[in-house]
């Protein structure tokens, strides 16, 4: 967020409303209102007086309204931009033309009730529609008291309660009588799976944050008694299963039953609820949390109608299967919860998608109108120079100078070694005060600069700017942390915290003394593209890198382009497979862009972000070898059909009687007479979740789904038993489950204690399982026995090696994070999609192949990348070669070379390197460096600390 | 010397990714706790040689926190 509101290409409208789209793709008009904030955001500096000072009181809406704030107030400390807003509807000057107290405690006057709001036009070539998604109607949580019971809380109301900054500091309590609760129960599917308010669908999410929410209270509240109760537990996300398991052994209780009301009792909650063997039963509880669904935003219809798009019947935005982002307006598309209930990750890698598909829009324009910013000449400074240090000590208002006597830290600094210059600024981020930084540098010929404020990770590259517009190396700075680390957190010591404040002071001082200029580097990038894969993932993200203008090559091990999708003869939606993948293999062949290695794989790669080196050789002994220079790659490895030797502890031995879905699929789309025959048992999680598999396959009950409804359209007299542990059918997909069992489809679940007994060796395969709404033991001996055996990777060992990119247990590439940087892998310039990164349906396997081109191509728009300044360098003649630092760098931004005298020595790979410091702590003979973190500089300090 | 009069000199070595941007976040929540640690920012606790430790106690420090 705040390197958003940071960049010079970004123009954030807050505050905003849409109102009409006119144009075509490529040259859009979009009108807004940009709504009076009555603050000047540039001025403002979140100091926080305002809100002080305000009289009035206004529910909190960001916390849910379980706290009050005022109509003066920011969101949260990290909102963006950090400027403060007044509410029109609360203010007391801007309805009863009163107080204006707010104006007169304002220090840095940015308050400006005069404000109007503007209608805007915009000049855009394409438009994102990212409005997330609505609330679930209050009507449809009545059934649960909730409104007429304090103590029955909505998750977002409990998110906000567990939170360490929200209302009660995270605390655990009864709305009604502010003590800890004791027993806590959840209630999944409120508003979702539920048409009694519409909404068909599953929301995709509330399992896993339930579970989450459950975790967290309980690490509050150890003792507290959580239940769940739910009709699937849906954690088909990757490694979500194994946060259930987790809570699972925390104690937390998963109970399957249907809740049908919620009733106050004497001081608690009476749930009533049954179960699926057709029991009733009662329990009290102390607390009842409803985790609600996703609705669509509740201005869905009229953005649709103002920008000219379809909506879906549950009023989201309407996509289709193989163009999931692309609404039904050329040029507008979509992410992230509107497109569909979704959960970070997805609408992570969704925003990354939609970003690659406008810059393909784009690309005529690419580059006009972009912001550079350009410096002056940087001032050389040598190291024998002297050293000139300028200290800047900020009040921030009162935030520190209302703990910390800023003028006796001031003074402190005096006569200190080094201090040329030292001054107090009220506030030191602000406009005015940057330039008097700049003028005070040139004024006293400053190389260095210390400024004690608030804490680098929000203001150092505010500063860091500055120096550079006033000539100096950015990284002559150092920031001392005196209001997060010291008077806020000490805001009853004053003594104590002025003293240690002064302590932070005088070593960063010591600190500053030992700083010196670092190069800004940046590599170049080669702007080609290397696609390992050429299945659906791998298509995608070439295609998607070719459209955006970058030359690509793909290499597909197989002698054909396609992969797995071949198998795959119709979706839930009825798209045809083939047909559309045809054209896409059409598309990618006939592109002028793209390169096809066919039966060839990877051989050998060097190199680093925006240099890759890669031998790509043919599969045959004889077959030529090519060595493709490149700037970055996608692996799109792809995986295949699991088929699992034994099934709930049964052998199996695959044929005619005994398929996969895959086998089954096809078998439906062929012409035998007999293909739909009159009774069909599906078994879920063969293999799967613990069975041979540890993880859930995500896809299979869609395709369990899918194929039922094939068999009862061929043939409506045939019965098809589906055998499920929890049946996830998430987001749309839940239509089509309903609609199976509409259709007579028999969906049953089954335990695993005991488990269903399979003889499917042989010519007449046979199910015995418990039924639980009959309760007793049935024996099947269906036409065919379907396993739906889940997803396994291809090969990725081999890869992971070559690459040094890490996989997980269950050989999967590992990203970089799991929730913000969902398709790249740690090794900069690698980015990952589709099967290979988890088992997923074919939609997201799209959007994540169009994300991973989108991530790809940011190294090769810009031609470099830029490195910071804080990296590794090693002292080669110091350097023993021992290889230490190259076997511990976790970004595999070291390498060990040959020197002229043929030695073993070490060297930094700047582009790869993220400056952590592993290398130099372990470096046996102080060899490697680490700028801005040297050994000298941190000595200083300590030495520093020791010296009050 | 009583407990109550003994008042640490603790210096701490924090992680720029976690435990420093923690310790960010406990002041924005404006959590209290006692003015005896003192801090030296690093960009991951990998960096943290031994060295620092031994130099920091040799130096005065009391104890010696890290968060990473």
């Amino acid at each position: 967020m705040v390197e958003a509101g940071r960049s010079p290409n970004i123009e954030l409208l807050s505050n905003t409303d849409f109102l009409a789209l006119d144009g075509k793709p490529g040259a859009f008009t979009a009108r807004v209102r940009v709504r009076p904030r009555y603050i000047i955001p540039e001025k403002c500096t979140a100091c926080g007086m305002c809100a002080q000072y305000c009289p009035r009181h206004l529910v909190d809406g960001y916390n849910e309204g379980l706290a009050l704030t005022r109509p003066i107030h920011i969101d949260y400390p990290q909102a963006v931009p950090a400027s403060y807003f007044i509410d029109p509807k609360a203010c007391m000057y801007l309805k009863n033309g009163t107080c204006m107290i707010c104006l007169s405690v304002c220090q840095t006057r940015a308050i400006n009730f005069d404000q109007q709001a503007e209608e805007r036009e915009l000049h855009v070539g394409a438009v994102v529609m990212a409005p997330g998604f609505g609330r679930i109607p209050d009507s449809a949580l009545e059934k649960y008291s909730y409104g007429a019971h304090p103590d029955v809380v909505t998750s977002l109301e409990f998110e906000r309660m567990l939170c360490a900054s929200g209302p009660f500091e995270g605390k655990l309590l009864r709305l009604s009588d502010r003590r800890h609760p004791k027993s806590l129960a959840f209630i999944q599917c409120v508003g979702s799976r539920d048409l009694g308010c519409d909404n068909g669908y599953c929301s995709s999410v509330c399992c896993m944050y339930a579970i989450k929410e459950a975790l967290v209270a309980k690490e509050h509240e150890p003792e507290l008694d959580i239940t769940i109760y739910y009709i699937d537990m849906r954690t088909q996300g990757k490694g979500f299963d194994a946060a259930r398991i987790r809570a699972e052994d925390k104690g937390i209780k998963f109970v399957r039953a249907r809740v049908a009301e919620v009733m106050p009792w004497g001081q608690q909650l009476k749930l009533a609820y049954s179960t699926l063997d057709g029991g009733h039963f009662f329990k009290a509880y102390d607390m009842v949390v409803l985790a609600v669904g996703l609705d669509a935003p509740a201005d869905a219809a009229k953005l649709a109608q103002s920008a000219g798009f379809a909506l879906n019947h549950y009023d989201f935005c309407q996509t289709t299967t193989f163009s999931p982002l692309q609404s039904s307006r050329a040029g507008v598309v979509v992410a992230g919860a509107f497109q569909g209930p979704k959960d970070i990750p997805e609408s992570v890698t969704q925003s990354s998608a939609v970003a690659g598909l406008v810059s393909a829009l784009t690309k005529q324009e690419r580059g006009k109108g972009y912001v550079i910013k350009t410096y002056p000449q940087e001032q050389q400074v040598s190291d024998d120079e002297e050293v000139r240090i300028g200290v800047f000590v900020c009040h921030c208002g009162v935030n520190i100078a209302g703990v910390v006597d800023v003028p006796s830290v001031d003074q402190y600094v005096e006569g200190m070694e080094g201090v040329v210059f030292h001054a107090q600024s009220l506030y030191s981020c602000s406009q005015d005060a940057q330039e008097v930084l700049k003028q005070k540098i040139k004024e006293h010929r400053l190389n260095r600069v210390v400024i004690a404020a608030c804490s680098p990770r929000t203001h150092e590259p505010l500063f860091q700017e500055t120096l550079k517009d006033a000539g100096l190396n950015r990284c002559l700075f150092e920031m001392v942390n005196i209001r997060d680390q010291c008077s806020w957190v000490h805001a009853n010591e004053p003594q104590a915290a002025t003293f240690k404040a002064k302590d932070l002071v005088r070593m960063g001082i010591a600190k500053a003394r030992h700083i010196k200029p670092l190069p800004e580097q940046t590599v170049s990038v080669i702007d080609k593209a290397l696609v390992i894969g050429g299945g659906i993932a791998g298509l995608t993200a070439a295609l998607s890198l070719a459209d955006q203008g970058f030359l690509t090559s793909l290499v597909e091990k197989q002698p054909h382009l396609g992969g797995h999708l071949h198998d795959a003869r119709y979706t839930l939606r009825g798209d045809d497979t083939a047909k559309i993948l045809k054209n896409l293999i059409n598309q990618v062949r006939k592109h002028q862009n793209i390169e096809v290695y066919l039966s060839s794989e990877l051989g050998q790669i060097t190199g680093y972000v925006g240099n890759f080196s890669s031998q790509i050789k043919g599969k045959k002994t004889d077959d030529q070898t090519t060595i493709v220079e490149h700037g970055v790659i996608v692996i799109a490895t792809g995986g295949r059909e699991h088929r699992p030797p034994r099934v709930l502890d049964a052998p199996i031995k695959y044929s005619d009687r005994v398929l996969t879905q895959n086998d089954l699929e096809r078998r439906l789309a062929g012409r035998a007479r007999n293909r739909a025959p009159g009774l069909v048992v599906m078994i879920q999680c063969a293999g799967s979740r613990g069975d041979d598999l540890s993880y859930c396959s995500k896809q299979c009950c869609n395709e369990a789904v899918k194929n039922a409804l094939k068999i009862k359209e061929i043939n409506p007299a045939a019965q098809v038993v589906v055998l499920y542990r929890d049946l996830r059918t998430y987001g749309y997909a839940e239509d089509a489950y309903r609609e199976a069992r509409e259709k007579g489809v028999l969906f049953i679940p089954y335990s695993l204690d005991p488990k269903p007994k399979l003889n499917a060796e042989g010519k007449a395969p046979e199910v015995a399982f418990y039924d639980p709404i009959l309760r007793e033991e049935v024996t099947l001996a269906p036409d065919l026995l379907v396993l739906s055996t889940g997803i396994v990777p291809e090969d990725t060992e081999e890869l992971s090696k070559l690459l040094k990119v890490p996989i997980t247990s269950d050989k999967f590439f590992l990203e970089a994070h799991v929730k913000l940087r969902p398709v790249e892998l740690p090794v900069a310039g690698v980015y990952v999609c589709g099967l290979a990164h988890s088992p997923q349906p074919v939609e997201e396997i799209i959007v994540q192949a169009q994300a991973a081109a989108a991530k790809a191509a940011i190294p090769m728009v810009k031609g470099h990348v830029l490195v910071e300044p804080t990296v590794s360098t090693v002292d080669q003649p110091s350097c023993i070669g021992c290889g230490i630092c190259e076997a511990l760098c976790p970004y595999q931004a070291i390498r060990m070379i040959k020197d002229e005298k043929n030695k073993r020595k070490a060297e930094t790979i700047t582009a790869s390197c993220k400056g952590c410091g592993i290398c130099a702590s372990h470096c046996p003979v102080f060899a490697i460096s680490m700028g801005g973190f040297t050994d000298e500089q941190i000595k200083a300090q300590i030495k520093a600390f020791g010296a009050s | 010397m009583t407990s109550e009069e003994f008042n640490p000199r603790i210096l701490g070595f924090l992680c720029n990714w976690c435990c420093y941007a923690a310790a960010d976040g406990a002041g924005a929540s404006r959590y209290q706790y006692p003015p005896n640690l003192r801090t030296i920012r690093i960009m991951c606790t990998g960096r943290l040689d031994p060295a620092f430790v031994f130099r920091a106690f040799v130096e005065g420090a009391d104890g010696i926190f890290t968060g990473g």
